[in-house]
């Protein structure tokens, strides 16, 4: 065999020497543009601040920044914290769940001089955080989930979460009461709690409407599938459905195959107005900008999650402004406008529940009973496991 | 307003579009695995050349206006990738499968990188040939908005075949692939024969990955192809290197994706993770109904995956 190959080398063939040659040159303009990104970035935050030293805050994403979805919700909330004086962020996008993590966080600490960290995804908790956590002691550290437990883990360590209910619940209104088949579609990525949550609330809101509207789910298996995302909505459009909405990582196949279709949609995680002009009504979006100023008044007043002065646990819906709903679309009318600002307000003072009993199952069993009211911050909904009545769907797959 | 809800019709719909619609990437990269094959040459990279591929298209479709200008770029880079893996692969030693694999975390990494600029903005899509105006039914219209890349895919596969079977350079690949020895002894260059074959594979999988991101779903994002350009290399095997076997394949598992969600649109809500697994179940079954315990598998070439 070894001596067939000999007249094959003539083609593009390199020797061993050029090779290291060129390995070797690689590895020497790595370190050096390492080496001038480094001497760089302390030049950047001495720029950011007036005459007192700034507050670094870093963020890390697990995705792209403008995903049109739970990254980029993030991203707005850390581009308008950049904007307030004296404070500087650090950003690092498309940082996987492993010790990839780690490393992002203790260069952000020891290169840029981070005081306070928001690693934003939820695999990052355990054991990323809690180990960088126990090694900086004087950082703070605060991540989207509610995961903190006092005593077991770090004291410099805490959790926020936007509970989405109520935003989702105006939304199933407007869908409702905009849509003239009475048929709403709902495209989700796997039958968990969280997502139940999210699909739940849209529609106990339009049952509120229209006590016989029905609404089709379907489960495509997984957080980012977008052939089969597109094929789920084109599915529910055949089907009749004229609203759609879903929880999946990036709204954004959804809601365009939706316009192409000539249907409406309902957004989710931040606002997609863009991708469709026509048929965009609302959607639940997290109001990041505001959950992180309301974070940045808290340090600026001397306050620490180390020393107590700063709650572990911080949950939030629309009262505490965690929770926004995206602008209206051209399809939205004046009079569905109005009720949707009212529900909104009466969310707000507390006078509507979005689980408000009796609440049955699509299977007729009382799951919230009657005279119960549940606030969207109550830790009983983190269990839930049941499609509302008048879903179509199943949970155990 | 005619036909509010078309029903059951609704899933042999939904699978007729979704052989068309999500058939296209496979068809593609199928008949351009099949012709690298042909010469004796595995590209499993062509996974990462697929999201080179969507990538390039709709970058240059969003930068420039022109979603055909796209498809081309999609093209010459799907061939720049298939360059470099005909140069390692051709080189002492090298073993295809670990290039391909090297390719796959290559090509994906030059997409992601490149790509994340264009996750966000919307580039204008393919073109569609509307046959379905003569009917009043909106999903039936829908249906038949068909890609030209689909025809171009569909008019491709037999077009290969008569190239295989009646051309000098067909026979030259033919025989490249299965025994080149005797290819060598009529006097073919092996090694430019089969760059020649795995670059023109390669640019095949680009046009795939334009249709990902320029036609069917339309976005680019760094999970438009979850795995399909695998399973298009997987379906040449299923498809025993015949060009047209490769589109029948590829028309049954762009339509097997479109099951799962179809059937719970209707209303059949048990079972949807079975129902979704359906390419990947009936890969296994025809591969156990077909497989011979006597013989090797009919149809593969002779010289594929052996070191010469």
């Amino acid at each position: 065999m070894s001596t067939r190959e000999v007249p094959t080398r003539g083609l593009l063939y390199l020797r061993r020497r050029q090779i290291i040659r060129g390995i070797l040159a690689t590895t020497a303009f790595g370190i050096t543009s390492k080496l001038v990104g480094c001497s760089s970035s302390p030049e950047g935050s001495s720029a950011g601040g007036g005459d007192e030293k700034p507050l670094v805050i870093g963020f890390l994403y697990v995705g792209a920044k403008d995903d049109f979805g739970f990254n980029q919700a993030h991203a707005e909330g850390a581009a308008a914290i950049a904007k307030l004086p004296g404070v500087k962020i650090v950003e690092q996008a498309n940082v996987p769940e492993t010790t990839e993590a780690q490393e992002a966080m203790r260069n952000m600490i020891e290169q840029d001089g981070a005081t306070v960290l928001f690693p934003t995804s939820f695999g990052y908790f355990d054991p990323h955080i809690l180990k960088i956590a126990e090694e900086f002691p004087e950082v703070q550290f605060f991540h989207y989930g509610a995961l903190y437990q006092e005593g077991k883990h770090p004291k410099n360590i805490g959790s926020y979460f936007a509970d989405v209910d109520e935003g989702q619940y105006v939304a199933g209104r407007v869908a409702a009461a905009t849509s003239k088949k009475g048929k709403l579609g709902f495209v989700a990525a796997k039958p968990i709690t969280p997502v139940l949550r999210n699909l739940n609330s849209f529609m106990l809101g339009a049952l509120s409407v229209k006590p016989d509207i029905k609404m089709q789910v379907i489960f495509t298996g997984d957080w980012s599938l977008p052939v089969k995302e597109a094929e789920a909505t084109n599915s529910l459009a055949d089907q009749g459905v004229d609203v759609v909405s879903m929880h999946v990582d990036s709204p954004k196949v959804v809601i365009e195959t939706a316009e192409k279709r000539g249907i409406f949609s309902s957004g989710f995680h931040t606002v997609q107005s863009s991708l469709a002009p026509k048929g965009y009504l609302t959607g639940a979006a997290w109001d990041f900008p505001s959950i992180y100023t309301q974070y940045v008044e808290k340090f600026k007043a001397g306050q620490t999650v180390i020393d107590d002065s700063i709650p572990h646990l911080i949950r939030g819906g629309m009262k505490e402004k965690f929770v926004k709903l995206a602008p209206y679309g051209a399809a939205v009318s004046a009079e569905t406008q109005k009720d949707a600002d009212d529900t909104q307000a009466k969310l707000i003072d507390g006078s509507l529940y979005v689980y408000k009993g009796e609440i049955k199952d699509n299977t007729g069993k009382t799951e919230i009973p009657a005279g119960q009211n549940l606030k969207v911050t109550d830790p009983a909904l983190d269990k839930m496991d049941w499609l509302a009545s008048g879903v179509i769907g199943n949970v155990g797959g | 307003m005619a036909a509010e809800t078309i029903g059951w019709w609704g899933v042999p719909l939904a699978i007729a579009a979704g052989t068309m619609r999500g058939g296209t990437p496979f068809l593609f990269v199928s008949l351009g695995e099949c012709l690298t094959e042909k010469s004796g040459k595995i590209n499993l990279g062509l996974e990462g050349t697929l999201l080179t591929g969507a990538m390039s298209a709709y970058a240059i479709s969003y930068l420039t206006g022109s979603p055909w200008l796209g498809v081309i770029t999609a093209g010459v880079a799907g061939m720049a990738l298939g360059l470099l893996h005909a140069w390692l692969t051709q080189q002492p030693r090298v073993n295809d499968v670990a290039v391909g694999i090297a390719m796959i975390i290559f090509g994906s990494g030059v997409a992601f990188f490149l790509g994340k600029p264009f996750i966000q903005p919307s580039a204008p899509q393919l073109p569609t040939l509307n046959l379905g105006t003569w009917s009043s039914i909106p999903s039936v219209q829908e249906v038949l908005k068909i890609s030209p890349l689909f025809l171009l895919g569909v008019a491709l596969a037999p077009l290969m075949t008569w190239f295989f079977k009646s051309t000098r350079w067909g026979l030259l690949i033919r025989a490249v692939g299965d025994s080149p020895d005797a290819a060598r002894a009529i006097g073919i260059s092996i090694p430019k024969v089969r760059m020649l074959a795995i670059i023109a594979g390669s640019f095949l999988a680009g046009i795939g990955g334009a249709s990902l991101s320029l036609y069917y779903p339309g976005i680019w994002s760094e999970r438009i192809s979850s795995g399909q350009g695998l399973m298009a290399v997987a379906l040449v095997i299923f498809a025993r290197w015949q060009p047209m076997q490769c589109l029948y394949a590829s028309l049954l598992f762009g339509g097997a994706q479109a099951l799962g969600p179809a059937l719970q649109s209707v209303g059949m809500t048990q079972g949807y993770y079975l129902f979704n697994a359906a390419p990947y179940i009936l890969t296994l079954a025809i591969m156990i109904l077909t497989c011979s315990p006597n013989r090797t598998i009919f149809g593969a070439p002779g010289a594929l995956g052996t070191d010469s």
